[in-house]
């Protein structure tokens, strides 16, 4: 009777994944005769950069896993991969600072991800393009007329309300951020935010937020998705991507729009110093003893229990680093208001100052309410409490609740 | 009759930036305005908070100068705090401060700038074995050099041109005639446009070792520095060193090399002057090297009018904003630590143009002594090589005797372009000593990384620092442990000015007269000058200090 059951379990289970990997076959096709044809031929870019097949073949199985797909997908993964460049791209800038762009150009080398990042197509990006003035303006105009419905419009940057939009213009005839948002993304196939400006604001939105200045979700009231980090990892971005190209969809995001399969856990969840942090071994003060050994942050203000990241396994540049390695806590970037709900950065939230502004208005303890209502999205996890004790933590809450 | 054009927006930059000129029949530039169309309203933000949060925050001006706002504000802290960092800090800063120069001129003579100069699709119709011969000529061993890898790099750019997806080098001014490279140039440039993509990438894995990451590293903290762990392994200094080296190579048989092929075929233009601009120049100094600061690689001073033979002290005192032409209250003039504004967007005129004889810009105009400066690597050039300093003044006068040219001509577009590869390879050739002083510390058994310090109740400070771009002061107020007041003026914003209330223009401005322009649709002569700065508008639209500490309603003219 059980092995009945065995058998009809893994059927149903074959059936299903057969029908969406059919269905993910059929959009690629479709995708592949609509779409121009590749600008570069991706196996010899490969070729060219020294990456084997073998190597292609292992970065499609940790693609595959990372994207929470079971390893079948994995001749799809390849096969977004393969059409990468294929997929328009129009990237716009509003009020931000070009980092997202940088940490995007600076990827590490030699891999995948590297490669799709240099063979995309940026039908428009105002830091990379040659053209200027009415001619880059034109790019932008042919890549809406051309690829209507097809591309992908990449935000970077918060879109200031304040002034009817006026504090950031663009082109010859002066639009409004706001105007030229709204514009292209009605003809986007779909809109993705990179990095915590376009996605939550981030630091122009920060109290008070003189410009009134919002994510662009919240601006145009549109679904976007939302690769939070100040910068993100670039392969964050990458994964999303090839998702679309391989559904023709975006990937399941939670209540803040992030993508579960990169934002789904907690910086603490992945986090190396985490023994430490079990075992009650802090740094109290930088430079210290514990500083020298590698101990946890949390007494230094390390945000890790209240935001959700992959910092910990994907790190910055070819995996070289990232903020608790190099010893400073996490700021919580991927989190919407973070500049107001973490600060001050350096202290553990419960030394904050209270509304912001308020100076002097230093409190030692915050309710777990205060709390709970400041950090967004993390009201569910009760490390802060427990990491006030002596670092003995209760058992850990759940890590989805509340993440769609 | 004479025509005004508008170039917005001005691509490979940071930020958003509108250049207006006036151009007389013969195409010849008459008059300019430079026009920064983003705000941010940093200043609001940052009153209040915790002043250890400030660097943070600030860093946040701008991803592509990433370090320089975070050390700056660290520095301005630190004085206000009363505090100064033990050795290992400042030196690790050194190294994480050498890989953000180093990463931003190449990837800013590349990227940003190298299309101005170079004509990609000319490219395509060199011949590869001249150009190993052209490349052989500047250097016995140059970057990536044969004649099948030009080749091949022809055949990639071939593919590109042919599928008829240009992506970013769309529409852009090929075949211009003021393009004056020959096709073998062209290509050996065009070839470490694309080896530069990977060079920085490695300059971004340099700054993430001791910062964390690249952009935004964070490691520093006032008093020091966090990454004491990475200081202590030496495997990850090793690390380091191993990078510097890729990157000491790419400047010495590549990016050295192609600016002075580029200097060869455009010496007519750096001769005549083009893009000289104010010729006022100005300093901070920069890359301490002692923890007074007494000794610093970059230098610090002044030099007035282009007057070499008379180089002048820095007097911080001197400087002030002056807010006549920018969209804000009034018409003050004031310095930083007593600077007011109120934002008061008054928009462009009905005709479309920059309303030039009013407000017509985000950005403010700083002045020294008041008279508009340029900031960056030509302003610290020409101050150093004033003041007859002992590394960079052999520097150039090697290179000017090995062009065959006169110092007069870093007055000019070309000389502020082949400042910053000098200064790049300064700095390069130099990150290796603070590599062995560290290690040198450590063995000696001084591992301290951070000063203890609190916030004081109340204080104020300055961080006056050299950063790629300039000059950068910041200025820090605290009262009841928290920001009161924060200002900080920017490179940019010093090159970027709009005309100050005597009507005087700004560094951008008053390079692009007398420019003449081979084709009025395509002005790439203006790209070129405004370029040869590497703008970066979102640091220079800042951190202003409204008086009343008010959220204020802003009336739309």
């Amino acid at each position: 009777m059980a092995k009945n059951n065995e058998i009809e379990f893994r059927r149903t289970v074959e059936t299903q994944y057969r029908q969406i990997m059919d269905q993910c076959a059929a959009h690629l096709d479709r995708m592949e005769e609509e779409l121009p044809k590749a600008r570069v031929d991706f196996k010899a870019e490969l070729g060219r950069r020294g990456v084997s097949r073998r190597d292609f073949l292992k970065w499609t199985s940790v693609m595959t896993a990372a994207l929470m797909l079971p390893p079948v997908f994995k001749p799809l993964v390849a096969r977004a991969a393969e059409n990468f460049s294929r997929l328009p791209v129009v990237w716009l800038h509003f009020a931000e600072c070009t980092g997202c762009s940088e940490a995007f150009l600076r990827t590490s080398y030699p891999n995948v991800d590297d490669i799709l990042l240099d063979t995309i197509s940026l039908e428009y990006h105002e830091t990379l393009m040659a053209a200027a003035g009415h001619q880059a303006e034109a790019n932008l105009e042919q890549a809406l007329h051309d690829f209507a419905g097809k591309f992908v419009c990449v935000i970077e940057g918060a879109i200031p309300m304040g002034l009817n939009g006026r504090y950031l213009t663009l082109g010859a005839q002066g639009k409004t951020g706001l105007q030229v948002a709204k514009e292209v993304t009605s003809k986007a196939a779909a809109t993705i935010c990179i990095g915590s400006c376009s996605s939550f604001g981030n630091v122009q939105a920060a109290h008070p937020n003189p410009t009134d200045a919002q994510g662009v979700g919240e601006a145009l009231g549109i679904r976007t998705v939302n690769i939070a980090g100040c910068p993100p990892s670039p392969q964050n971005f990458v994964g999303t991507v090839l998702h679309f190209l391989m559904f023709g969809g975006l990937p399941a995001l939670d209540s803040l729009g992030r993508p579960v399969w990169a934002y789904g856990k907690r910086i603490h969840d992945y986090c190396e110093r985490r023994p430490h942090y079990d075992a009650g071994e802090f740094v109290e003060e930088w430079g210290d003893e514990g500083a020298k050994k590698g101990w946890c942050l949390y007494k230094m203000g390390c945000k890790g229990p209240y935001t959700y990241s992959n910092c910990a396994k994907v790190r910055f540049n070819d995996g070289m680093s990232w903020p608790i390695m190099a010893g400073h806590g996490c700021m919580g970037c991927t989190e919407p208001g973070f500049w107001d709900t973490m600060a001050p950065l350096e202290k553990p939230i419960g030394e904050k100052l209270v509304g912001g502004s308020r100076v002097g208005a230093r409190v030692d303890s915050v309710g777990a309410a205060l709390t709970a209502a400041a950090v967004v999205g993390v009201a569910a996890h009760a490390g802060l409490t427990a990491a006030k004790g002596q670092g003995q933590p209760k058992g850990p809450a759940a890590d989805e609740e509340g993440q769609g | 009759m004479s025509e005004r054009i508008i170039v917005d927006p001005i691509t490979r930059i940071e930020g958003h930036l509108r250049i207006e000129a006036e151009l007389d029949d013969a195409g010849v530039i008459r008059d300019a305005w430079s026009s920064i169309t983003l705000w941010r309203g940093f200043e609001q933000i940052l009153k209040g908070r915790d002043p250890r949060d400030a660097p943070l925050m600030v860093q946040r001006f701008c991803g592509v100068c990433t370090y320089s706002h975070y050390e700056a504000s660290i520095l301005a802290c630190e004085d206000a705090f009363g505090v100064k960092p033990p050795a290992n800090a400042r030196l690790m800063r050194n190294l994480i401060k050498a890989a953000q120069y180093i990463t931003d001129h190449v990837m800013h003579f590349y990227h940003l700038h190298g299309l101005d100069w170079v004509d990609i699709v000319s490219a395509l119709s060199a011949d590869p074995n001249k150009a190993v011969e052209l490349a052989r000529a500047y250097h016995p061993n140059p970057y990536n050099c044969s004649a099948s890898h030009y080749k091949a790099v022809q055949q990639r750019l071939t593919t590109f041109v042919e599928s008829g997806r240009l992506g970013p080098f769309a529409n852009a001014y090929w075949g211009n005639p003021s393009f004056k490279l020959s096709p073998e140039a062209n290509l050996v440039i065009t070839s470490h446009y694309l080896d530069a993509l990977g060079v920085s990438k490695t300059g971004a894995q340099m700054m993430a070792l001791f910062g964390g990451k690249n952009p935004h590293p964070q490691s520093l903290v006032v008093g020091g520095i966090t990454s004491v762990m990475d200081a202590l392994d030496a495997h990850r200094v090793g690390e380091y060193l191993f990078r510097l080296k890729e990157l000491k190579n790419f400047i010495d048989t590549a990016y050295i090399p192609d600016v002075l092929i580029a200097a060869a075929a455009y010496k007519d233009e750096g001769l005549a002057g083009t893009g000289a601009g104010v010729k006022n120049y100005l300093c901070y100094g920069g890359f301490p090297l002692d923890d007074d600061w007494n000794q610093t690689l970059l230098p610090r001073g002044v030099v007035k009018g282009g007057d070499i033979a008379h180089p002048l002290e820095l007097d911080e005192e001197r400087i002030t904003e002056d807010v006549t032409h920018a969209w804000y209250q009034g018409a003050d003039n004031l310095h930083p630590f007593v600077g007011r504004t109120e934002p008061e967007y008054t928009g462009f005129g009905a005709d479309g143009f920059v309303k030039g004889d009013e407000k017509y810009t985000w950005c403010k105009a700083p002045s020294y002594d008041g008279l508009p400066y340029e900031v960056g690597p030509l302003a610290r050039f020409i101050v150093a090589y004033a003041q007859g300093d002992a590394r960079i003044k052999p520097l150039v006068d090697d290179t000017l005797k090995a062009t065959g040219l006169p110092a007069t001509v870093l007055f000019s577009t070309l000389g502020r372009t082949a400042a910053r590869a000098l200064e790049t390879k300064l700095v390069a050739d130099y990150a290796g000593t603070w590599v062995n002083e560290l290690i040198a510390n450590i063995k000696a058994g001084d591992t301290r990384t951070w000063t203890r310090c609190d916030v004081p109740r109340s204080g104020r400070g300055r961080g006056m620092d050299e950063v790629p771009r300039g000059a950068l002061g910041h200025w820090i107020n605290i009262e009841n442990h928290a920001i009161a007041n924060y200002q900080a003026i920017v490179p940019s914003t010093w090159n970027c000015a709009p005309r100050d209330a005597a009507g005087k223009r700004g560094p951008y401005e008053e390079s692009l007269i007398g420019t003449k322009l081979a084709n009025v649709e395509q002005p790439l002569e203006i790209l070129r000058t405004i370029h040869s700065f590497d703008p970066c508008m979102a640091c220079a639209v800042h951190i202003i200090q409204p008086a009343t500490g008010q959220m204020h309603t802003f009336k739309v003219a």
